[in-house]
């Protein structure tokens, strides 16, 4: 679509646009931060307001966005175990240090590789569900009509998914920590001729529950991105059924961008002094 | 087909003063004043972009107006907070376009949703109250069926339901016989007469079929370009001299030329668009 036709020079035309782009995305991420304000006040406040957050569509979304994803969750997390230990012993051979192999795929996996890989997952799976779902909702007018009965959209729709969320996600990463760990252990004791019990000795003795909980802190931070980016892009939703696959592809991406991006930070953040 | 209104002027569901709405920096209502009578089907008419869907958006509470007052049940609905939308949303029933029934649930379960977000009923009685409207709906049978399984015609229905379940003192409806087969359309407006009759309510149709605003209006408002055209009843508004009203009546296409401004507006691109 050609935008209309102005008489303002090119420069001035390029800065307005920037300017405009700038304004969105800050305006997004204000949207963002008030959805996340707006679901803790119903969270507290919804049975003083007489509009309680019910247990029932939690744990419709924890079985949707948790149980559901396990299987792929836990091939993908074997996968990368593995492929960890591979590169490991690969590198290690060199210096005759493949016994030190365990350190790196048990630091690996639980500081990095499981809570990235289960954010990824989550973030293709169920915040693109989530703004399909929402951008259809807008289109068919049930946001409107919700708003009508007198049903706050955010308590009803919102809530549910960020609880079920913050609560599924952490325990995903618990179940990927295990299955990565276990896989990784197989190879590497089929490879270096170590038992599976020596193996689980040392990661035990050498992985300390920070490492876990440093894994852990992250799901809790992908938890809220992923859910606040599905809902706040399916809610942009503009046009018919081809702007709920726009949004619905906008949210996968802005997703695991922002995925990534936090990852590296909290990474810096959390290893300094 | 018309009731007669009461002439004792009966006090006003609604009242709306001197609207004026923008949408971004277009202006779309300018200035609309009109009221709706307790217990009256009043008919919102005009083409698209005559601004009917955003009066209705309006009086809902939805958008935010510029200027001006809207007065439903005596209450100021620009000066609302919260809560008092709130309060507001149980004595309202709205059947929107497409239904906007949700998807996720059967037809039962969004009968009974406003039951559900509004009362402390037990759910035995909800499901009860939730047959009742479906039986007067003519969906009796029905409330285990996902939306996506029922026809167009069954879903306005399904939507009627869950609007009149609480009772509502004003319903709002939206195109009810938009995309319908004369048929389905003609019993959509029996049924909205029904319900003003067996229920007493004060109803608002949003519509652009001249046939179904006939049939049920009491009074019907026209809107033309974001002002109102007329208000009068059926008779009245076939009895016009005003051109304009005949024009639509008639459906007479308009010449285009006739309105200088709009015409260069639309040969500029500044033209608004419906």
């Amino acid at each position: 679509m050609a935008a209309p036709e102005r008489s303002d020079p090119a420069p001035v035309r390029a800065a307005e646009t920037v300017g405009k782009a700038a304004l969105n995305s800050l305006s997004s991420v204000g949207f963002g931060a008030s959805l996340v304000w707006d679901s803790a006040y119903w969270l507290l406040m919804g049975r003083r307001r007489g509009q309680t957050v019910r247990a029932q569509p939690i744990f419709a979304e924890m079985m949707e966005i948790g149980i559901r994803a396990l299987p792929i969750v836990t091939l993908l997390s074997v996968t990368i175990g593995i492929m960890l230990a591979i590169q490991g012993i690969y590198q290690l051979r060199r210096f005759g240090a493949e016994s030190q192999v365990v350190i790196g795929v048990a630091f690996g996996m639980t500081r990095e590789f499981a809570p990235l890989i289960t954010g990824i997952l989550v973030a293709g799976r169920s915040g693109s569900a989530l703004a399909a779902r929402l951008g259809t909702m807008t289109i068919n007018q049930e946001i409107d009509a919700l708003r009508v009965m007198g049903v706050n959209p955010i308590r009803f729709l919102v809530v549910p998914s960020l609880v079920a969320m913050l609560i599924i996600l952490p325990a995903l990463v618990i179940w990927a920590d295990l299955v990565s760990l276990l896989g990784a252990g197989l190879f590497i004791s089929a490879e270096l001729g170590m038992t599976l019990g020596i193996y689980v000795d040392q990661v035990l003795t050498l992985l300390q529950t920070g490492d876990v909980l440093n894994g852990l802190q992250k799901s809790l931070i992908f938890a809220v991105l992923i859910t606040v980016i599905g809902i706040a892009d399916g809610a942009s939703v503009k046009g018919g059924a081809e702007g709920v696959g726009r949004v619905t592809t906008n949210a996968v991406v802005h997703g695991i961008t922002a995925i990534v991006l936090v990852d590296m930070i909290f990474a810096f953040a959390t290893t300094r002094g | 087909m018309a009731q007669p209104v009461a002439e004792t002027s009966p006090a006003d569901a609604i009242r709306v003063r001197d609207l004026v709405t923008h949408y971004g920096d277009r202006e779309i209502l300018h200035g609309i004043d009109m009221e709706v009578r307790q217990g009256e089907i009043m008919v919102i008419m005009g083409g698209s972009g005559s601004g009917k869907t955003t009066l209705l958006r309006h009086l809902l509470g939805l958008e935010k107006a510029t200027s001006g007052s809207i007065e439903l049940l005596g209450q100021e609905l620009t000066a609302m907070s919260d809560t008092e939308l709130y309060a507001m949303s149980r004595k309202l029933g709205v059947a929107f376009q497409g239904g906007a029934l949700f998807s996720s649930m059967t037809v039962g379960e969004n009968v009974m949703l406003p039951l559900v977000e509004h009362t402390d009923l037990d759910p035995g009685t909800m499901e009860i109250m939730m047959r009742i409207k479906l039986e007067i709906v003519k969906l009796a049978g029905f409330e285990d069926l996902m939306p996506s399984e029922l026809s167009g015609g069954m879903i306005k229905r399904a939507a009627f339901a869950r609007a009149v379940v609480m009772d509502p003192a004003v319903l709002f409806a939206d195109e009810p016989s938009a995309g319908l087969d004369p048929v389905v359309s003609r019993s959509l407006d029996e049924l909205i007469l029904n319900l003003r009759d067996a229920l007493g309510m004060t109803i608002v149709v949003v519509t652009h079929e001249l046939e179904s605003a006939f049939n049920i209006a009491d009074r019907i408002t026209m809107l033309d370009r974001g002002n109102i055209l007329t208000i009068g009843t059926p008779d009245e508004l076939k009895n016009s001299d005003n051109e304009r009203v005949q024009h639509l009546l008639n459906r007479c296409f308009e010449e285009d030329v006739l309105d200088a401004d709009a015409y260069l507006a639309r040969l500029t691109g500044d033209s608004p668009r419906d």
